[in-house]
């Protein structure tokens, strides 16, 4: 039974697993290697190193890395042309025009394209694991789809602020999330007036960005909330105030009376007690355990503990992570691989910890969207539900594929791209281990230890005898096919998708 | 290493790979009998339930996003229609009318295949379908079509209690197939979840054809289900050895059943080829009793009109297509349709030339054992609830209607509670 209150874990505690389980959720795991840097740093030099990552340099992000001006409004002069055309009903002209706003989409689809790749390819590249993990979360929050806004170059300001604030301060973001071109445009905010507010936005940031649903706000309050963020539009690429659409009047929001602009209406929000208690439930669930079941008391009170820590450090988040990622609760038996790995995890997961080449980022991608996480298409503004509804039938194969193609190469029928043959070199895993007086491996020495780097926690017995068959029906040598073939068999096990 | 692993073994041994999939998951077979498969190691047939070859379907079309009710069955006869949607509203001469037009009512311009199946009398439209205290929220309310409980639409669903209730405590693999990424939580029960797969190639370990001695031990990993020693009752992982259990059966039943070409051509789009992939499945007379496909997009917040009309033409002719194909077939007698969404949409326009979320809205039920036409009235356009339609009809009553006459189960315990069946087929069902 895991503990309720955020005391640390013991430092002697720290082992093996523990600094798996927090290479893994804190990050995206790591090589054999990388696990036992952890054990020798030991619990405080490690939870630091993933937080202060700011002191570790990283490839920067320059605005230009993506083009910005594909999806510019028309200008005057465009939409001039437009109306002409319209007007002297010639069909040529406006086919002609219609074709450049096509051939705009068209790009701009690539552009988004090569954006999931270029995020994918950074989060397992990055030396900063939690900036990524974070970015991830927080593009979960506040999911903003591609598909609805139809602009790469607003997806990846958004995922820039998303990075920006990652171990951040949460108030802050919120502020800036409200003037964010990709989600004002996914919520229609940009064009609500003050004549016909539109509740979409209000409503969403009470319901899944702050407070959780129907948790201390009435139908009333989205409706005064939607009128305190009329105005809250963008041009092009920045945020725009516009006074005109703005309604200035009186509101009564959470049965206070002021006239409140979308700011207001934040602070509102952020004061309540209800607001941290849901960002810690949603950090808790991403971290440390997806609660499929129904909630213990004591998780109920270690999660309210984490909220009061985040109040008392006004939302930020760097702090509040030190704690979660330093307590007991965070390690207890119940929380270690006990949560269901996301597709992104898998994917990037297995790549930095077994090392496996990079054939094809496209074919990354593209699994990623069959096992349901598109990065930038989010299923919905509830982001994605996580947990079980990762694994149905049919995305456990999807996942188990995922895996063999990338230690094989082979490629199952269904995904963009082709076969090609891996050039994985898998006995680099094995270089820490001490081969026999014969020069090779020992069969049970290298089962144990494939099991151990690649699961979350210790192995079923079954399926170290499985392998060590496996071993012995193909002579027996731990060479570089064998153990390529036991991974791609331990990749396939059930427990492979735990973390 | 325990028995049932050595007993595997020793099959495998004897009888070949075949068996050994059989062997390995007969305690989940064995009381099928009860279904009609008496031979439990007769799991390869692709046959529907022996003994019950009339067994009967139901499709669910899901519209998700809130399909605006009001553009979709026209009240064209209401001036209050068109000044709630004084640019969204559907001219009265676009409308496709039912009957002579004399109720005032029609079909979106673009539902030119509904049309032809109400003229065909394949076609129920059910006005007003909502519940109680409506939820603007699309997952709380998807929740509550889906859990068919308002008062608290967390766990399990509908169809998963259906398959619960009616399966003496063992789960029916393949019963519910669900296309698309996510298994809705419809179809989930406490012991039956549904197959679900967007392309049926995609549907199978590809590690096999790398090496012939992988095979063997994937199938013991995979194969065990929740009865290998260390799997904890309640956990994620017992939760994943039994999905992969149930991948292995599925995989090898439903790659068979679609590869057959259709008997009819379906419309390329994705709900049409949705359609044809259940209509290829009932085909092949699969075991499957329920089959649920999604189409999105239908949250029309802005410029509504250019994509709802593109959204109706994808309905109407994707189930004109698959209406056709089961009559092809010959199945039509035993398929019942359904299409739903989790809401309707405001009466209002708002600014930016779309509709935000509403309460009521029609729902079709599609086949020849409907009673065809319109079911119940309109509801009114002036008095509303917050500017939002006032439901005439709880869905529930609609759910109680299927479970009972046409699944024929009690609908009392599948929905936790008596909801007056819907007088939706007719008399001789």
């Amino acid at each position: 039974m895991p503990t309720a209150t955020l005391k640390p874990l013991r430092p002697d505690a720290f082992g093996h697993w523990e600094a798996n389980h927090l290479l893994r959720r804190a990050g995206f795991g790591g090589t054999p290697d990388q696990v036992r840097l952890l054990v020798e740093w030991g619990l405080d030099r490690s939870v630091d190193y993933l937080i202060k990552y700011r002191e570790i340099p990283t490839e920067a992000i320059k605005p230009d890395d993506f083009r910005g001006d594909i999806m510019t409004p028309p200008s005057p002069e465009e939409r001039l042309a437009y109306r002409k055309a319209q007007e002297a009903q010639d069909e040529v002209t406006l086919e002609r025009l219609r074709r450049l706003r096509q051939e705009r989409q068209r790009q701009d689809r690539q552009q988004v394209r090569a954006m999931q790749q270029w995020w994918l390819k950074r989060m397992i590249e990055t030396p900063r694991p939690l900036e990524e993990k974070m970015t991830l979360f927080l593009h979960g929050h506040f999911a903003t789809g591609y598909r609805t806004i139809e602009n790469s170059y607003h997806m990846f300001l958004q995922n820039q602020m998303f990075r920006k604030y990652a171990v951040g301060n949460f108030a802050e973001l919120c502020f800036q999330i409200i003037r964010d071109p990709a989600m004002l445009a996914f919520l229609d905010n940009n064009e609500s007036h003050k004549r016909q507010p539109n509740e979409n936005l209000a409503r969403e940031l009470m319901e899944l960005f702050t407070l959780g649903e129907g948790n201390g706000y009435t139908e009333n309050d989205i409706k005064e909330g939607a009128r305190a963020l009329t105005g809250y539009s963008f041009e092009g690429n920045e945020f725009l105030f516009r006074e005109d659409f703005h309604d200035d009047g009186q509101k009564v929001i959470f049965g206070k009376r002021g006239t409140y602009n979308g700011d207001d209406f934040v602070r509102l929000i952020l004061g309540r007690t209800q607001c941290s208690e849901f960002i810690a439930l949603k950090l808790y669930r991403f971290f440390v355990n997806d609660l499929p079941g129904p909630v213990e008391p004591a998780v109920k009170t270690f999660i309210l503990n984490l909220a009061r820590e985040m109040r008392s450090n006004k939302y930020d988040l760097a702090p509040v992570l030190g704690t979660l990622f330093r307590s007991e609760h965070f390690y207890d038996e119940a929380n270690i691989a006990a949560e269901i790995k996301s597709p992104v995890q898998l994917v990037v997961e297995a790549v930095r910890s077994l090392k496996t080449p990079i054939l094809d980022l496209n074919i990354l991608v593209d699994a990623l969207e069959l096992m349901g996480q598109d990065v930038f298409f989010p299923p919905s503004v509830k982001g994605w539900v996580g947990g079980r509804s990762w694994i149905n039938t049919s995305t456990l194969f999807v996942r188990q594929n995922l895996l063999t193609h990338l230690l094989t190469g082979r490629l199952p029928s269904g995904f963009r791209g082709s076969s090609t043959r891996s050039k994985f070199d898998a006995m680099h895993l094995l270089a820490h281990l001490t081969k026999g007086s014969d020069g090779e491996y020992a069969q049970t020495e290298a089962v144990d230890f494939l099991l151990k780097s690649c699961l979350g926690a210790k192995p079923l017995e079954a399926r170290r005898a499985t392998l060590l068959e496996f071993a012995d029906s193909n002579g027996g040598r731990v060479n570089n096919e064998l153990i390529i073939g036991m991974l791609c068999l331990i990749t396939a096990m059930p427990e492979y998708q735990l973390c | 290493m325990c028995n049932e692993h050595a007993y595997t073994r020793r099959i495998f041994l004897q009888k070949g790979l075949t068996m050994v999939s059989a062997a390995a998951t007969v305690p989940y077979f064995i009381q099928s009998s009860a279904f009609g498969l008496t031979d439990p190691f007769d799991l390869l047939q692709t046959s529907s339930i022996a003994g019950k070859p009339q067994d009967r379907i139901l499709v669910v079309v899901q519209l998700g996003g809130g399909n605006d009710g009001l553009n979709t069955v026209v009240p064209f006869g209401d001036d209050q229609y068109y000044r709630a949607r004084p640019q969204l509203g559907i001219p009265a001469n676009n409308v496709l009318r039912f009957g002579g037009g004399a109720d005032g009512i029609g079909l979106h311009p673009n539902l030119t295949g509904l049309k032809e199946l109400h003229d065909d009398g394949l076609l129920a439209t059910v006005q007003g379908v909502g519940y109680p205290n409506p939820n603007r929220s699309h997952f709380t309310s998807m929740d509550i079509w889906h859990t068919a409980n308002p008062q608290q639409p967390s766990g399990n669903g509908w169809i998963g209690r259906y398959f619960d209730n009616t399966c003496n405590g063992t789960p029916e693999p393949n019963a519910e197939i669900a296309i698309g990424r996510e298994a809705p939580k419809a179809m989930m029960g406490d012991l039956n979840k549904p197959v679900s797969f967007e392309t049926a190639d995609l549907f199978r370990w590809i590690g096999e054809d790398l090496h012939n001695s992988l095979g063997e031990p994937y199938e013991e990993i995979n194969r065990g289900g929740d009865r290998v020693e260390g799997v904890k009752a309640g956990t994620q992982l017992e939760f994943l050895t039994r999905t992969a259990l149930n991948a292995q059966i599925a995989s090898e039943q439903i790659r068979n059943a679609v590869r057959v070409r259709p008997l009819v051509e379906y419309p390329r789009n994705q709900l049409g080829q949705q359609l044809q992939m259940v209509g290829s499945m009932i085909r092949a007379e699969l075991p499957t009793r329920v089959y649920y496909v999604t189409i999105s997009g239908f949250d029309t917040h802005a410029g509504q009109a250019g994509s709802h009309a593109n959204l109706m033409t994808q309905v109407g002719s994707a189930l004109l297509a698959f209406l056709k194909d089961l009559k092809a077939q010959g199945n039509d007698g035993r398929v019942l349709t359904m299409t739903f969404s989790e809401f309707g949409r405001r009466v209002k326009q708002n600014a930016s030339q779309g509709t935000d979320h509403g309460t009521a809205a029609p729902m079709f039920l599609l086949g020849p054992m409907v009673r065809p036409g319109v079911l119940g009235p309109h509801p009114s356009l002036t008095d509303l609830d917050q500017g939002d339609l006032k439901f005439g009809i709880d869905f529930r009553c609609i759910y109680a209607a299927i479970l009972e006459s046409w699944l024929k189960a009690d609908s009392r315990k599948v929905l936790k509670g008596a909801f007056r069946p819907a007088v939706i087929f007719n008399k001789s069902v």
